[in-house]
């Protein structure tokens, strides 16, 4: 059963039972985001938007509000966080600047008896909580496919994202053990695309030159259509290219699909998480026990459901799901 | 009783902060406490020194555009060697307080604009705190942290460390022979020299001076956020510029006052706040806080019009 069946299910048992909880309803969740900049942010925002509205309509809390600092700094963040503990919102959902740089306000809200979840830009401070995405395994995964569909291996191309930001360097150890434990694959190129298809395609283009036939391209999201285009430029056979759940590189997919079948996957994490965060917050303000640290499945695209997807994904924008109530449970119950 | 031009100058600063004040106690009633204010203030406490700093480097008629990335560097060094080997932490600290002398020096004696020269540096403090905390982390020295989150009687913490800074700078600013001749500097730095001094001296104490100040804005903003990161304080370039300006400095003549600045960065912080509370949409916070500075600007203005036709007459 894929993600969305899942979630389509569960979205509308959530919606006949959600009234029934009722503890939490005249509490106040804030989110503070860091930064609303480019798409996947834009999707994010919008998720939260649009679910949290539906919450406080049913009464499940009081308030739902966002907030976005005007620059994307730390210690503005840690005023604005400061200043949601003067508000008296019960909870706090975090999309941090840093990692580290906002452990001092996350305390102070901590000590006023806030619950501070983090999700996307986690926060170390001990006493909130993380949802994070295992990007290990969302680069193992490329791998894992790869392995099945071409099962006499080749040359591997790897596009990496910003150097120096933690989520490249998870993803980049997915791919890496992936390759070791199917030794078929060799890496014979790497370079770097900043999550940005303008980059991985110049990029990839002043490497193409000096790489043997390739046979995939592993990704890490945003590049895959810049990949592409530079492989067609080069006028070279396009190898399987794992795409990135962006509106642009489904769209190619798609055109490619329709022309000779082409065939590959995209991996992703949902900008819906914001709404995932939400939830684990009423869940706890409700009582819940939840560990410290959850882990968010990713989201996957593969052959079969690419029409439904590209279909749901906002021109510009993002493969997205946003997350119900239950949906919360399953990734808080889960080991 | 007259009024002194220095006491008018300090009116609108210290009206617009308790205007402010005042909004935002109306609006959210919980921040009239104890605790309120603290979390209202105590991040103002690194931006007022680096204002301070800043308004050191504008006496002498300078600007120092580095000013963000080098309280970020501070606060690299502050979260890493200040914590683990104080020794070595206090031995950078002094030469980069040593390094800011010697910008001074150059700027006077090559005769360099301080912009272009403070400028190159920030990308050489920022390249030095990337080098030092490759990636966020780092812990905040135990004596930080204890004298940032400490809780005297009935006064928080972030009032008192404003009242301190803005008493300490007065006496060295306004009441110090140096004070006298830093702002001299400023306001004809030949008539100084030909009364004696050495201006080359006088400039590097300056910025040596503004240095120190710089050192302990890093040191108190990593106890309050408990680690840091090379990208922590960029702000505090631009917000430091305003907070001398808004406190009722100028960027020519030695006209500066350490009370104002304080208070100015104290108005800056609540600002932003005053805007959350008010729930201003983000794409326009930037703009509502540009018009605040305008507002505040425009009203000296028109006082300083006042002042000088009181004077004409």
């Amino acid at each position: 059963m894929t993600i969305r069946t899942m979630l389509a299910a569960s979205v509308a048992f959530a919606c006949l039972c959600a009234p029934a909880l009722a503890d939490t309803s005249s509490k106040k969740i804030a989110l503070s985001n860091n930064y609303a900049g480019n798409s996947w942010r834009q999707a994010m925002l919008t998720s939260w938007d649009k679910i949290t509205k539906e919450a406080v309509s049913k009464g499940v809390v009081a308030a739902a509000d966002p907030f976005t600092t005007a620059e994307n700094q730390a210690t503005e963040q840690a005023a604005q966080i400061q200043n949601m503990i003067l508000q008296g919102y019960d909870a706090i959902v975090v999309n941090a600047a840093s990692p580290t740089a906002l452990n001092g306000a996350i305390k102070e809200a901590c000590d006023a008896g806030i619950t501070v979840v983090s999700f996307d830009g986690i926060v170390t401070e001990p006493c909130a909580w993380r949802i994070a995405v295992d990007f290990k395994k969302m680069g193992e995964s490329q791998i894992d496919y790869l392995a099945k569909k071409l099962p006499k291996g080749g040359n591997l191309l790897e596009i990496r994202g910003l150097a120096g930001v933690s989520v490249d360097d998870e993803i980049h150890a997915g791919i890496a053990a992936g390759v070791s434990k199917n030794s078929q694959f060799k890496i014979v190129g790497s370079v770097n695309g900043d999550w940005a298809q303008d980059v991985a395609q110049r990029a990839v283009a002043g490497i193409l030159p000096s790489l043997p036939e390739v046979a995939a391209v592993v990704t890490q999201g945003g590049d895959g259509y810049g990949a592409a285009q530079a492989f067609a430029a080069a006028k070279r056979p396009t190898p399987t290219i794992v795409m990135g759940n962006r509106e642009d590189e489904l769209v190619w997919w798609k055109q490619q699909k329709d022309k000779d079948g082409y065939e590959t996957m995209s991996v992703s994490i949902a900008p819906g998480v914001s709404t995932l965060a939400f939830w684990v917050a009423q869940q706890i303000l409700d009582g819940k026990e939840v560990k410290k640290d959850l882990v968010v499945p990713f989201l996957r695209i593969d052959q079969a459901n690419l029409e439904e997807n590209l279909k749901t994904t906002q021109k510009g924008g993002v493969a997205n799901v946003e997350y119900s109530l239950e949906d919360a449970q399953k990734v808080i119950d889960a080991k | 009783m007259k009024l002194s031009s220095g006491t008018i100058r300090l009116i609108i600063p210290a009206a617009s902060l308790v205007l402010l004040l005042a909004a935002v106690f109306y609006m959210q009633p919980r921040a009239m406490s104890y605790t309120g204010l603290n979390l209202l203030f105590n991040l103002a406490v690194p931006i007022a020194l680096a204002t301070i700093a800043q308004m050191l480097i504008m006496s002498v008629n300078d600007l120092d555009l580095s000013m963000g990335t080098f309280v970020s560097f501070c606060a690299c060094v502050s979260a890493t060697f200040l914590q683990s080997s104080p020794a070595l932490g206090i031995l950078i600290f002094l030469g980069a307080i040593a390094a800011y002398a010697l910008i001074g020096v150059v700027i006077y004696v090559r005769d360099l604009p301080s912009i272009v020269v403070t400028l190159g540096m920030s990308f050489v403090w920022g390249g030095l705190a990337v080098l030092i905390l490759p990636s966020p982390g780092g812990t905040a020295p135990t004596w930080a942290r204890w004298l940032m989150t400490a809780k005297p009687p009935l006064v928080p913490m972030a009032i008192v460390a404003s009242i301190l800074i803005a008493a300490v700078t007065h006496c060295i600013v306004m009441r110090s022979s140096f004070g006298v001749l830093m702002r001299g500097v400023g306001g004809n730095d030949r008539s100084v020299e030909r009364a004696g001094w050495s201006v080359l001296g006088l400039r590097a104490a300056t910025y040596a001076l503004a240095g120190f100040f710089a050192v302990l804005a890093g040191i108190a903003l990593v106890g309050l956020t408990t680690s840091a990161d090379a990208n922590i304080a960029l702000r505090y370039t631009l917000l430091s510029i305003a907070g001398v300006i808004l406190g009722g400095g100028q960027f020519v003549g030695g006209k500066v006052s350490p009370i104002g600045a304080v208070i100015g960065a104290l108005t800056l912080t609540l600002a932003g706040s005053f805007l959350s509370f008010m729930r201003i949409s983000p794409d326009w916070q930037i703009g509502a806080q540009g018009a605040i500075l305008i507002v505040v600007l425009a009203l000296r203005l028109a006082l300083n019009r006042l002042e000088k036709r009181e004077k004409s007459e």
